[in-house]
Order: structure tokens, then sequence, then C-alpha cells
């Protein structure tokens, strides 16, 4: 539910303050939630509103009810880009609720980088399996996947609570997962409650599900169960069974770098040639991971930035086509254009359903996306090879 | 009626003659989340479907990014404006300024595309920091020998209806630089129909069959010349009144051209929309043409209609839309097809629209403005309505409740506009609200 403090021109000139207290006020006395996450704009930014000063005045007059909470973060849309945005308010869950006690608990943090919440509840399934102990924040499944019963609940069961946030500073380990994403909560939870982590990529693929999986048996100091082999076993065989359809494959990819470097990593481990990736987030990371993945591919181009934009992509495609595209809608008419398979991955996707539902990560979410490169790929083919090649099998 | 913010009390109120009329056009409360959107979405809303024109946000991404392809505005030629260019301000730009970026970029577009004219929006940002959008304009506008139109619409400076007219005060702009060779005496300039779904070209259809001339469309499939030559058409014929009657209202003052308001959804007022032009225009022939239209069309719809109403008679609908003026069409349709309508609403309503609408409607129909998610969800379960009729942001709570949803807003992708679209709309409702998958949501204890 994302209500506003409703600017007019007067609050722009003499400040927010007394809106945003108004806004407060009436949230909590119709909407009745636990806690508020205010964030601010360009506008509330650049003219200067003191949100800490603001709350606080809130909090004096009395608009806060007990045990409620309202939390902040900075998000002036000219500063970096959405996945800024992201971290900026995941690093203010640590800031406003991890507290350290002497008691530490036998729990493993997952900070969730930007994902689907079918991505998330994947991830926690796989820890539920090892029998882990975590904690996820943030956390959307239950929130933006939630079931339709005919009634309309404004919140939703599932999510973070806030106990659970505030038992964060207990944890022994954090996991982050997508650089991005989540680094600036991990270093602020070390230093605020001495809880050690290491940050990972999101687990897209063989590989990066390994890392997690191992990272998290470590950490936890659990074994990795043989269902979990099992899981492994079948995307391979998923793999194997179609490795012709894939091999040498050339992809073009977009999207934001937490999700783009792990997807690239398991393109590559299948033996496609991801050959243009771009992202208009800016960051070293990117740039250096890309190097690292792509060494094998010298043909392979990678942008990251202001600069790197669709029409960078489509150029490159025009330039030397390529196979597959792989990212979120706004690749429609480079799909269109070129006539190529799409596969819709990460954010928006406003054309197609079910990406809330169905997830990319772990071996399952592996397998879910492979069968849906195979299925553009096959459709691609049905519907465009000459008459004498089609045929019952494939 | 629980639940509502003491504030807007006043902005809920009920069908029937005898009831006091409701409050609008106040500003949105702080804290209430309104369905309503920004001054700056307001204006880029309604220039939006001007097709050959281009259309570039000086202000940080976000606002453009959102309002990339934000309505179905469909082109019979260039499709220019499905590109939502933007100056991308980054924090330096912000500290020192935009206004070297904003030219650069304009003049670059311009080199590109080679546009008829350009609209250049600005944002809250560009509001704040005080950025001379109008003296780039000039500049660029010297130089390139083509309109360059600054439309001041910062996000905070009012609400969305003030973007309405930010937006016509720049069309106006436009109307009387050129005109074309020559003008037919009986022709009319189309306002406030954007061509969603191809509705326009529906409607250009009934008029070409009654010898009217439809002159400019503004802003459906759009173009930048016949907007300049608006100035010569006879008639202003006024559709979305909401976003429309301040231009219609300049072109009185300014060129003396008369306008009228007319709906074209629902068939009686898709009828009167006919016969009000011909009646203007004192045309005996045009006026029996339009007979013999309507007559054709009733003859094809009323069969089709009829298996419709029997099915839905006895459902009842909420209805949820931007302009009041929609609601009241929307409510004389749905009776044509049997459904009755029990709570009606709109973000930007006028007092005389909802005093009609209060007349309109049954006694203890609920009538709101302005209104939120807590409170649609409290009226729809309290008069046990079966269909929820309203725009993007009402569909999900409509869905999680259980009930069936017509888009009735710019994201539409059937035309439900004249006679045609009456048809889609039986259809759509149809479809909706009978679907078997409501079936599954029903509890036990329903």
């Amino acid at each position: 539910m994302a209500g506003t403090s409703s600017f007019s021109e007067g609050s722009s000139v003499f400040g927010g303050s007394a809106n945003l207290v108004t806004a407060i006020d009436n949230m909590f006395s119709i909407y009745k939630p636990e806690v508020i996450a205010v964030h601010t704009t360009c506008l509330s930014e650049t003219i200067g509103d003191d949100l800490v000063q603001i709350v606080s005045k809130a909090q004096d007059d009395g608009c806060i009810p007990e045990g409620k909470h309202v939390i902040h973060c900075s998000t002036p849309s000219y500063v970096g880009s959405h996945v800024t945005g992201y971290a900026n308010q995941v690093t203010a869950f640590v800031k406003s609720f991890s507290k350290a006690t002497p008691k530490k608990r036998n729990v493993i943090n997952l900070i969730a980088g930007w994902m689907e919440p079918s991505d998330m509840a994947e991830i926690k399934r796989l820890t539920k399996v090892m029998e882990a102990r975590t904690i996820m924040f943030p956390d959307m499944t239950g929130v933006l996947d939630a079931p339709l019963d005919g009634h309309y609940k404004m919140y939703p069961k599932g999510g973070t609570t806030v106990a659970d946030l505030i038992l964060t500073g207990d944890s022994k380990y954090t996991i982050g997962l997508g650089q991005y994403s989540t680094e600036d909560a991990c270093i602020k939870l070390e230093n605020k409650c001495k809880v050690k982590f290491e940050v990972m990529d999101i687990p897209i693929g063989f590989k990066a599900t390994d890392r997690f999986l191992m990272s998290m048996s470590r950490a936890a100091n659990l074994p990795i169960p043989e269902t979990l082999s099992d899981e492994r076993g079948k995307l391979i065989d998923l793999i194997a069974d179609n490795a012709k359809y894939l091999y040498g494959k050339r992809v073009a990819l977009f999207g934001d770098p937490d999700t783009l470097i792990p997807l690239t990593e398991f393109l590559v481990s299948i033996d496609m040639k991801p050959v243009y990736i771009v992202t208009g987030t800016p960051g070293k990371y990117f740039d250096e991971r890309m190097t690292e993945i792509l060494k094998d591919i010298p043909e392979a181009k990678f942008k990251s930035g202001e600069m790197a934009d669709m029409f960078q992509l489509h150029q490159w495609i025009k330039q030397e086509g390529v196979d597959l595209l792989i990212g979120n809608t706004y690749g429609k008419y480079i799909a269109r254009d070129e006539d190529l398979p799409f596969v819709r991955f990460g954010f928006p996707i406003a054309d197609r359903p079910g990406h809330n539902y169905f997830a990319k990560t772990g071996y399952d979410g592996a397998a879910n996306l492979t069968k849906q490169i195979l299925d553009v790929f096959l459709d691609h083919f049905d519907r465009t090879c000459p008459e004498e090649k089609v045929e019952f099998q494939l | 009626m629980a639940d509502i913010l003491d504030d807007r009390k006043k902005q809920v109120s009920m069908g029937g003659a005898n009831e006091p009329t409701i409050d609008c056009n106040k500003a949105s409360l702080a804290g209430s989340v309104s369905q309503r959107a920004c001054v700056f979405c307001g204006s880029r809303v309604v220039l939006y479907p001007i097709v050959d024109a281009l259309h570039i946000i000086h202000g940080p991404i976000g606002c453009a990014a959102y309002t990339w392809d934000i309505r179905g505005s469909l082109s019979s030629g260039p499709e220019l404006h499905r590109l939502s260019y933007c100056t991308d301000l980054q924090e330096r730009d912000v500290i020192f300024g935009g206004e070297p970026k904003l030219y650069k970029s304009i003049i670059e577009l311009i080199e590109l595309h080679n546009p008829k004219a350009a609209f250049i929006y600005t944002t809250c940002i560009v509001g704040v920091i005080g950025d001379d959008v109008e003296q780039i304009c000039r500049t660029v506008q010297k130089e390139k020998g083509i309109p360059i139109i600054p439309v001041q619409a910062p996000g905070f400076q009012g609400s969305k209806k003030d973007g309405y007219k930010v937006a016509c005060e720049a069309i106006f702009t436009l109307v009387g630089t050129k005109s074309k060779p020559y003008t037919p005496p009986k022709s009319i300039n189309i306002l406030g129909d954007f061509n969603l779904a191809g509705e326009l070209w529906i409607l250009l259809e009934y008029y070409k069959k009654m010898g009217v001339h439809v002159n400019a469309t503004i802003t459906g499939d759009g173009r930048v010349d016949d907007i300049c030559n608006a100035h010569n058409a006879a008639l202003n014929v006024v559709q979305c009144s909401g976003s429309m009657n301040y231009l219609a209202k300049m072109m009185k003052d300014k060129y003396n051209i008369p306008s009228m308001r007319v709906s074209y959804f629902g068939i009686e007022d898709m009828s009167d929309a006919l016969y009000d032009v011909a009646r203007y225009f004192k045309d005996d022939d045009m006026m029996e043409k339009a007979r013999q239209l309507v007559k054709e069309e009733f003859t094809k719809l009323m069969p089709a209609l009829a298996w419709y109403k029997e099915r839905l008679t006895g459902k009842k609908a909420a209805i949820y839309v931007g302009g009041s003026f929609k609601a009241i069409s929307l409510i004389k349709a749905l009776r044509l097809i049997g459904v009755e309508t029990v709570i009606v609403g709109s973000q930007t309503g006028t007092t005389e629209d909802y005093e009609l609408i209060k007349q309109l409607c049954n006694e203890g129909t609920i009538i709101v403005d302005d209104s939120n998610p807590v409170e649609l969800a409290h009226f729809v379960k309290e008069k046990n309505a079966d269909i929820f009729i309203g725009g993007v942001k009402e569909r999900p709570i409509a869905h999680k409740i259980g009930l069936g949803f017509c888009d009735h807003n710019h994201e539409r992708k059937e035309p439900l506009a004249g006679y045609e679209g009456m048809i889609n709309f039986a259809k759509e409702i149809y479809a909706t609200a009978m679907s078997p998958v409501w079936k599954f949501t029903k509890q036990v204890d329903k």
C-alpha cells in the first residue's frame, strides 16, 4: 500500500514537515499498520527536508502510537538507479531495527537482493530442506504472491515481522544475496551488531546455487541433504538432454547487475554464448565480474551505467545478430524487430504472467529458466522452419 | 459508514434527490492512499497521443520511465509519441543546473527525428532548482523553426486537474498558428478523445457517414498540423470535459468557436452525440443520415444486447473512474444491460456532475469523491457488488475480494465507445462477472 504526503506548492516552499506529520497521523489512525516506511523523492530531498527531525517531531506530537515504528531512507530519483533505492531501504531496516543482545542465536540472516517473491520463496524452501534457521529480509513471499480467497487483506500474512528484524542483530552470520542491493546493509549490520557476513550472487544457475548452499552449510554447520543433490541432478539431466539446442547459441541480455551476473555465469556453464550484456545501473563490480565470467568468449561485449542502454544493445544486435534475448518487458520491440525468441526476466515484466509464482533461483528455478529458453527456441523453430523440417520428434 | 478519515467524511454521500451534494475538487488528504496522480502525469496523459511531436521530459528518469507507453493511444501514422524521452538528470545536474543538458538533448532529438513540434515537460525537481525551460524552448525554436512548447507541470503544483489545464495551454499555443488551404464549413474538432484501443477511428467512421468533416482530433491520433488548423472548425465537440473544458473555453474566447459536451459511451449518449452535431449545423440531410446510421446500428445491437441483459439482470456494479462525466454514461449503459449501479465515484469529479449523478442514481447508492482502497473495499462489501468498473489501480482490490473487473481506463485494449463499443462492453462485463472462477472463492461463511 503506497500513500503519499501529498505535497503542494506550499510544502515545496515551506517544507513538507507538516504534510508528513499529518500523513503519519492519518495512516496510523485509519490504516493501523505496524510500520510506516518513508522514502523521499527528488522534491523532498532537494528542498532539504530532514526526515530524522520530522519523524522525531511526529513522535513528540504523539502521532506514533506506542510500539509502532516509522522508518525512513533517502531515495532521490537522480542518484543511481532503482537498485540504489532498494539498497538504501534495506539498509534502513538494519539501521532502524537490528539490535544486538548478549544472547547469540543459531540463525542465519539472509538479505535478499532485488528478485521476485517466487525467487525468495525458493531460497527459503532450500534452507528449510536443510533444516537451517533463517531470517530473510526483505521478504515478499506471502505478500506479493498472496492467494485470492475472496477477502481483501490490507496486510497479507507474509513478510518479515518486526520482531525478527530486531533479532537479526543476534544472528551468527549474514549472507547478502546480490552485491549491489545488499552489501551496504551487510556492512551496516556488522558495524552495528558485530554479525559477520559474506556477500554473494543471487543463486541463479548451478554454480551460484552450489556456492549458496555451501555457504549456508558452512555457516549453519549443517549438511546438504540428498534431496537437494537430487534436484541438482534433475537440472543436469534436463540440460544434458537438450545440450544440442543450447550449444553455442548467442544471447543478448539486459537488466540489473545482481541478476545479470549469475545469469550470465549460468548461460556460460550450459555452453551458451552471452555476447551482449547491458545494465543501466552504474558500478565497477559488474565490469570486473563480467570480464572474469566472459574470459573465454572474446567476442562478448558488455556495458554498465548511464550510456549502456537498449539502443546500444539493439545496435550491437544489428551489427551481428543473436539467437535469444533475455530481459524485462522493454525488450519487446527489439525482439519483434529482429524476430528473436524472447524470455522475460527481471523487472518490470508487464506483459506475461507467472513470474511472481514460478522461481528462477535454485536448481528448480534454473530448470524453469532452461525450459523457458528451450520453449521459445523450439516454438520459433516450429513456426519458421521450412516445411520439410517439421516433425514430431525433436 | 466506518473507517473514513474525518477530513474525508464530506466526500462520501448517498444517491437520491434529497441528499446533500458531495464535497469535491479538494487536494488529496496526506496519508490517504488516493488513487489520483500528479500534475505532471495529468499533463503527460493529455499530450501523449500527439503522434508526430517529440515528448521530452526534463527530469530524473523515474517520471519518464513510469509514463512510458502509459496510454493505449493508437496511431494511424508516426509512433514518435511512444518513446518517452528524458534528460535523465543526475545529482550533478541538480546541483549545477540542467539547462545545458536540456538544450543538447532537444537539438539531438530534433536532428534525429525531424518532428513537427516538441513538448518539453518539467518535473518536480526542475520546478525547485529553477531551470529556465522557457528560455531554452525559445532559443531552440528560433534555431530550428518548429514550435518548442514548454509544459510547466511540476508534480507538486496542484492536482491532476491542474496538469490538464497546463496541457490545454500548451495545445492552445499551437491553435491558430497555421491554416490549411481549405477547411470545409461543416467541420468539427473532437476534443477529449484519446483514441484508446482505436475508439476514435470508430467515431470518425460515424461522423463520415453523416457528412461531417472532422478537422482536428485533440489529442487522439493527433497531428501537430491539424491542431494548428483547429481554429478553422465550426464546432468543438468535447468528450473528456474534465481535461478539455479549459481548451474549449479558450477557443471560444479567442476564436468564437462554440463547444458542446458529448459522451460516446452507451447508446443513448452516442446517438445524442450524433444528433446534437446535426442539430447544430441545422442540416436536415445530415440529421437524416444520422438517424439512418443510428437505426442501422440499433438493429444490429439490440438483439445482441438482449442476450446479455437476460443474463446480467440483477447484478450490481461499482464504478470508480477518473472523471465523473464518464460515470454518468456508465450508469446509463449499465442500466441498458440490466445492471444496477450501487457505488459510483471519481477521482476528479465536478459539483455539477455529482449533482446529476445524485439525481440519476437510486436511493442508497454510495457516491464518493477521491476515494482510496480501504473505502472502496469497504463499500463494495457493504453493497454486495458483483462487478467493479475502474482503472488499473482498482483491479487488485476487485480481484482480491473476488469481484469481476472491467478496465474502463486508459489501459483498455478493447474499444468501449460507440455502438460497437457497447457490445464489447456488454461482452466484457459478462465475461468477468459470470466467470466460473469466482465460484471457487466463495467461502463457507459467505
